[in-house]
Parts: structure tokens; C-alpha cells; sequence
């Protein structure tokens, strides 16, 4: 029992990034934007994040700079995408790497450097019940953010009209704009939505999760959210739940192998992205479920002259 | 879509610039170093240094330039980070001009880079990492006038040397002290990849251990990278969890030792010395030196001495060091420590010596004889008092 929870805490703490990360770039796309750059604005957070509470001493205004880090990388490639109409998958790959490049060189003075990592709030009453209490009301402050923006964004896409405006630019922009909403105004905000989520994510990674700076620490979770989108076919309560799948497979290996069963790692690896093919394949097979949730503009740049 | 195009490669450029922090990069890596390295890599490195100083006399040395191929980034804080610090003590050393070239992917990126380094007119080219050893024959072939110096590969050439550092004598003297301060008697250890060199640790590690501590038992978790931070110390959390106190890894990132430190259980650095990530729980570390070797190569390709070697030097040579015990480590187990360290130096004491069980319990190296280097190269079993398989 005990390490069942054990094993649920450190899901917990594994899932959140992805969570994080996956929540923005849902946003993102669902306005018709594909940015690839998650990794890139992640690391950019997590440098950032990891930065300034070693300047300020306070994970609050780190956590607020990793945020407004993340956008800032994300205005790179909204300017990029939206304004000078760049194609959107090299200019996302290029993001990446210039976030992991940049990341590198901002934290030439943090490498070594340790910090004991953002304190855990206990919720008072509720963590002091057995077993759930210290599953669900003893987490650091951004754990309990990430579920805050999972219903806030459920929210906001499903019953607000902001949401409904943003979901039809992303489905036939010609058709928003005919309406005369901004498209580019709207997918721009989605955009710097997107990138304040992962750099969030990102300072999760840096803060929380492994609180050290090291370079290219995000190690691939960007792509792992990029594909999390997918896997959730474009619904947030998806995300969630495949959030706390993909985290905790990657635990529950780690368990398995600590407790002498052999299970072959490399495929434990492989399964979120095995996963999403898997999604992929069957949302595939029925057009009308792609249309029900897949962005239709998706990737495509909108030329408001034309 | 011109625009388009010319933007993409703005973008990639920047990036570009961005990710060879260059001369800045080099000098605050050299600080942060200076913070860190112990006393003992120092001395080395000084004491080599004069010797060179002396024999060189700077003469060609200056029109020498030598390349690096890193499979990291330098700010791993392990394993390229090492293979850095020592690049810098070649360049103070000798005045040759160094390059290199960071986060390398195993593969076809790693021959054009290279290559590349062999176009620029680089005299020595050292690659870092084992999988860039058949990209490394295949430039070398090319280039039969520049000396290649791959570390950790078996494949050889007239201008291609080996090395590596027998890191499995620094977890004889982990295992010694893992052994004698645990308490649950299970020791955690973080694997990277199935390979032998990581195998040969975990052996040498539980060998000790069980020397003088037969009750030992040393539990693995593969993590299947060498450097994720996240995932590595996922893997202490769940040893921890399950009843580890004692936590070593093979992995690069510090981020094991930091859990260690927070979950108040003891563990080891790797490659470098981490004892900011564990002020109080980090007994010891096993540290990379490869200053000397890097020095005596690039000093014998100056004087036309430069053969094609196969170099596995350990404690002895200096190639591996020992971090500074941890203040948590009690007096006696430091002399014991010492003791395992002072023998083998002087040979009298090899850490796959028999007798050696495997995991089923039979007799695999008798009393009185010692594994070889050729089945040390290929080892791929467990020793008795390893938990789990190895993944195939």
C-alpha cells in the first residue's frame, strides 16, 4: 500500500508537465495554429523559472517569469507564422531548437547550482485524511494549477463564446473572418496561450519535478505533449486523463523493474508514442470523428487579403 | 514564400548561434569548475601540466589544433562536461588550439561532423562517446594524416586509437562503502543503457559490497537514456520507495542525488563531482579524468611518436579519481575504502578476482583466478546478489 502511493505521488509529479504543456498547445491548435516549438518554449520556462527564483527567492515570481518566458518564445513564432505567413512546421522545429540553444546559455551560470524545490501545500483538514489526503490535497501549489486550468479551459472552449469564436477560427478562418472576427489577433492569443502553458510546464521540470537547471532537461516532453494532443483527439479531458497515462506508465515501469519483473524498458518507451499511432489510426478510419475534433484549418495560414 | 523561406533560415541561424556559446561558454564552465573539481584532480592536473611544460618546449604545438566530439551538451554537469574539463587543461597545457562540438547525435550526424572537423585541418580528433566508433573508421579512412582517438569502442585503425577508463575499480570502492553503510541492505542502482560497460559496474559494484557485506542486494532500474533528469530521478524515487538506501547510478544527470537528499538516503555521484546536488548525503563519486591521456596523445602526434594504441587505464594512471568521502562516511569505512583504492593501484587486489557467482548461484570465476580483459569487454551476466534480469 505504501508504495502504491509512493507510485501515485511520483505520477502525479510526472504527469503534471505534460499536462501543462499538452493544455497550451490544445489551445494553440484548436485556434488553427501548429507549434511545434513546445520543446523549445518548455526549456526556455524551465531556465527561466529556475533563474529567477535563484534571483528573487520566490518560486511565485519565478513561476509568473516562466510564463511570460514561454510567451515570449511563442510571440517569436506567432510573429513568424501569423504576420509573415512562415510555414508553420519548420518554423516550430527551428523554435525548438533555438529555445534548447538559448536555454544553453542563459543557464551557463546555474549549471551545479541546487535548490530545494517549491514548497507543498497542504490543504488543511482534507491532507490529514489516510491514503487520499496525501494524494490529492498535499501537492505543491502547481499541481493544484494544473487541474485549475484543465477545468478552466474545458470551461472556456465549451461554454464561452470566446471559446466558440476561437474554435471557428481554427475550423474555416475564411468563415470567421467573413464574420469579422481577427484571426490573426485570435490565433496570436492562442499562440502566447500555448507558450505560457509549456513554459509553466517547463518550470514544473526545473522547480518541482527535478528542481535543478540542466541543459536539454526537458528531454523530449514536449514532443511527448505535441503527441498527448493527438492521443486526446483535441479534448481537454483527454489530456487529463492521457497525461496521467503516459506519467504513469513511465512510473509504473521504473516500480516494476525495482521489484525484479521483467518488463522490456525500451517498450515502455515506446508506448505513448505507440499509443498516439494507435489513436491516430482509428480516429483515422472515421472521418466524421476528425471532423468532430480535429481543428479543420489546422496548420494552414490564413491570408486575410485573399 | 520566398519571405517564408529566408525567415526559416533566420530562425535556424540564430539557433545556431545561440548553441555554440563559444569562448563565453568555455570561460564560466572553467569557473563553475574551478568550484567543484576536487583538490585531487587539480594536483593531477598541475603536476602533469609542469611535466609537459617542461618536455614540449613549445615549439609546434602551437600550430597543432585539436578536435572534440561530444555527445552532450558541455553542461551535463557529467560525462561531456568531463571530456571538457579536460579538453581545457590540454589547451592550457600544450597551447594548442582546441575545438569541439557539442550534442552530437550517434549516427550519420556525428560523421558529418567529423568530417568536418578533419576538412578544418584538426591534427587529432577525439570522439567521445561509443557509438560514433564506425563513423569514426569511416572518416579516418578518409583521412589517413589526422589521428583519430575514439573513446570506449574495440575497433581499431593505423590512425585510430582507443581508450577508456576502467571506471568498474571506482565501484569496487562504491560498493565497499555502499556494503558497509546500509542498513536495509538494498542499494539502488540507475542504469542507462544494457551495454557491458554498465553491467561491468553493476558487478563490480555488488561484488564489493558483498565482500563485506554478504547480505547485499542491489536492485537496478533501467531508465534507457543516459541523460533525462526527470526519468532519472523518477527511478531513485521508485528505488527508494522500495526499500533502497543507498542510491548509484550510470546515468549522467545529478538529478538521482537530489532525490537522495531530499528522501534523507545516501548516494554516489557519477563523473563528476556532485556534491552540490547532496551536500550532506553524497558519500563519494566516481570522477572521469581524461587530462592526462588527451595531453600525453596530443604531445606524442607533435613529435611524430603517435602510434595506434589501446589504452584502459583506472585508478592507477589517473584516469579514474575519487571524489572527497562525504562527511557522512565514518572513519573506519574510509579506511577500508582506502585500503580496496591502495590495492588495487598496487595490483595485489582485482575487483572481478574469484571466487565469483552468478545469479544462479554457480561458480563462474574460481577462487585464485581473475576475468580478463576480453570477457570484461563482452560481460553481460549478473554476479550472485543482483535482482531482476537483464533486458535483452
Amino acid at each position: 500500500m505504501d508504495i502504491l502511493i509512493a507510485a501515485i505521488l511520483t505520477i502525479i509529479t510526472a504527469a503534471t508537465p505534460l499536462l501543462f504543456a499538452a493544455l497550451g498547445e490544445l489551445v494553440t491548435e484548436k485556434s488553427g495554429v501548429l507549434n511545434l516549438g513546445i520543446e523549445g518554449m518548455m526549456i526556455m520556462g524551465a531556465i527561466i523559472g529556475f533563474f529567477t527564483v535563484h534571483q528573487t527567492d520566490s518560486a511565485f515570481i519565478a513561476i509568473i517569469a516562466s510564463m511570460i518566458a514561454g510567451a515570449l518564445t511563442a510571440t517569436i513564432f506567432a510573429i513568424l507564422v501569423l504576420k509573415f505567413h512562415a510555414s508553420q512546421v519548420p518554423t516550430g522545429l527551428a523554435l525548438t531548437i533555438f529555445g534548447i540553444g538559448l536555454s544553453a546559455l542563459i543557464g551557463q551560470s546555474m549549471i551545479g547550482v541546487a535548490y530545494e524545490g517549491i514548497p507543498k501545500i497542504a490543504i488543511p483538514g482534507l491532507s490529514s485524511i489516510p491514503v487520499i489526503g496525501d494524494i490529492f490535497f498535499n501537492q505543491d501549489g502547481l499541481v493544484y494549477f494544473s487541474i485549475f486550468m484543465v477545468v478552466a479551459t474545458m470551461w472556456f472552449l465549451n461554454k464561452t463564446r470566446a471559446g466558440l469564436i476561437l474554435r471557428a477560427v481554427g475550423d474555416s478562418h475564411d468563415a470567421a473572418h467573413a464574420m469579422g472576427y481577427s484571426v490573426i489577433k485570435i490565433r496570436f492569443l492562442a499562440t502566447l496561450f500555448g507558450g505560457a502553458m509549456a513554459g509553466v510546464g517547463g518550470a514544473y521540470l526545473s522547480l518541482a519535478y527535478s528542481p535543478l537547471w540542466v541543459e536539454g532537461m526537458t528531454a523530449g516532453r514536449g514532443w511527448i505533449a505535441l503527441a498527448l494532443v493527438v492521443f486526446a483527439s483535441w479534448r481537454v479531458g483527454r489530456v487529463l486523463l492521457g497525461a496521467y497515462l503516459f506519467g504513469g506508465i513511465t512510473i509504473l515501469q521504473l516500480h516494476a523493474q525495482a521489484l525484479g519483473i521483467a518488463v522490456p524498458s525500451q517498450i515502455m518507451s515506446m508506448l505513448p508514442y505507440l499509443a498516439t499511432i494507435l489513436v491516430l489510426v482509428i480516429i483515422s478510419r472515421d472521418k466524421s470523428k476528425i471532423k468532430l475534433n480535429s481543428p479543420a484549418s489546422l496548420g494552414k495560414a490564413f491570408h486575410p487579403s485573399r | 514564400m520566398k519571405l517564408r523561406n529566408i525567415l526559416a533560415v533566420l530562425i535556424a541561424s540564430a539557433a545556431l548561434t545561440a548553441c555554440g556559446g563559444g569562448e563565453k561558454a568555455a570561460d564560466k564552465a572553467k569557473e563553475a569548475a574551478t568550484e567543484t573539481a576536487t583538490k585531487v584532480t587539480e594536483t593531477v592536473k598541475e603536476k602533469v601540466t609542469e611535466k609537459v611544460k617542461e618536455v614540449v618546449k613549445g615549439k609546434s604545438a602551437a600550430d597543432t589544433k585539436v578536435g572534440f566530439v561530444y555527445v552532450g551538451p558541455v553542461g551535463d554537469h557529467g560525462w561531456s562536461y568531463e571530456h571538457d574539463q579536460s579538453r581545457q587543461a590540454l589547451e592550457k597545457a600544450l597551447g594548442v588550439k582546441t575545438t569541439f562540438v557539442e550534442s552530437v547525435p550517434e549516427g550519420a550526424d556525428a560523421e558529418r561532423v567529423i568530417t568536418q572537423l578533419a576538412n578544418d585541418g584538426n591534427d587529432v580528433i577525439f570522439t567521445t562517446s561509443f557509438g560514433y566508433m564506425n563513423p569514426t573508421l569511416k572518416v579516418a579512412k578518409k583521412f589517413p594524416n589526422v589521428r583519430f582517438e575514439h573513446a570506449t569502442g574495440y575497433k581499431r585503425a593505423d590512425n585510430v586509437s582507443t581508450y577508456s577508463a576502467r571506471f568498474y575499480e571506482g565501484r569496487a570502492i562504491l560498493g565497499t562503502i555502499a556494503g558497509k553503510m546500509t542498513k536495509s541492505n538494498i542499494i539502488g542502482y540507475i542504469g542507462s543503457f544494457p551495454i557491458p560497460e554498465v553491467i561491468r559496474g553493476i558487478d563490480a559494484m555488488t561484488i564489493a559490497a558483498r565482500k563485506v557485506n554478504p547480505n547485499v542486494k542491489v536492485k537496478v532500474v533501467w531508465v534507457n537514456s543516459w541523460f533525462d533528469p526527470g526519468k532519472e530521478g523518477d527511478a531513485a524515487k521508485a528505488l527508494i520507495d522500495q526499500g533502497a538506501d543507498i542510491i548509484t547510478q550510470h546515468t549522467d544527470s545529478p538529478a538521482p542525488l537530489q532525490v537522495a537528499e531530499k528522501r534523507g538516503v545516501y548516494a554516489f555521484g557519477q563523473a563528476s563531482d556532485m556534491k552540490s546536488f547532496a551536500p550532506t548525503k553524497q558519500l563519494t563519486s566516481i570522477i572521469d579524468n581524461w587530462s592526462d591521456y588527451y595531453i600525453a596523445r596530443t604531445k606524442a602526434a607533435i613529435d611524430g611518436s603517435w602510434k595506434s594504441t589501446d589504452t584502459w587505464d583506472g585508478i592507477k594512471a589517473g584516469m579514474v579519481v575519487m571524489a572527497p568521502y562525504g562527511d557522512a562516511v565514518p572513519a573506519d569505512v574510509r579506511e577500508m575504502a582506502d585500503k580496496v583504492k591502495a590495492s588495487i593501484v598496487d595490483g595485489s587486489f582485482h575487483p572481478f578476482q574469484g571466487p565469483i557467482k552468478n545469479q544462479k548461484g554457480e561458480l563462474v570465476v574460481k577462487e585464485g583466478e581473475t576475468l580478463g580483459d576480453g570477457d570484461l569487454a563482452k560481460l553481460n551476466w549478473y554476479v550472485e546478489g543482483v535482482e531482476g534480469s537483464i533486458p535483452k
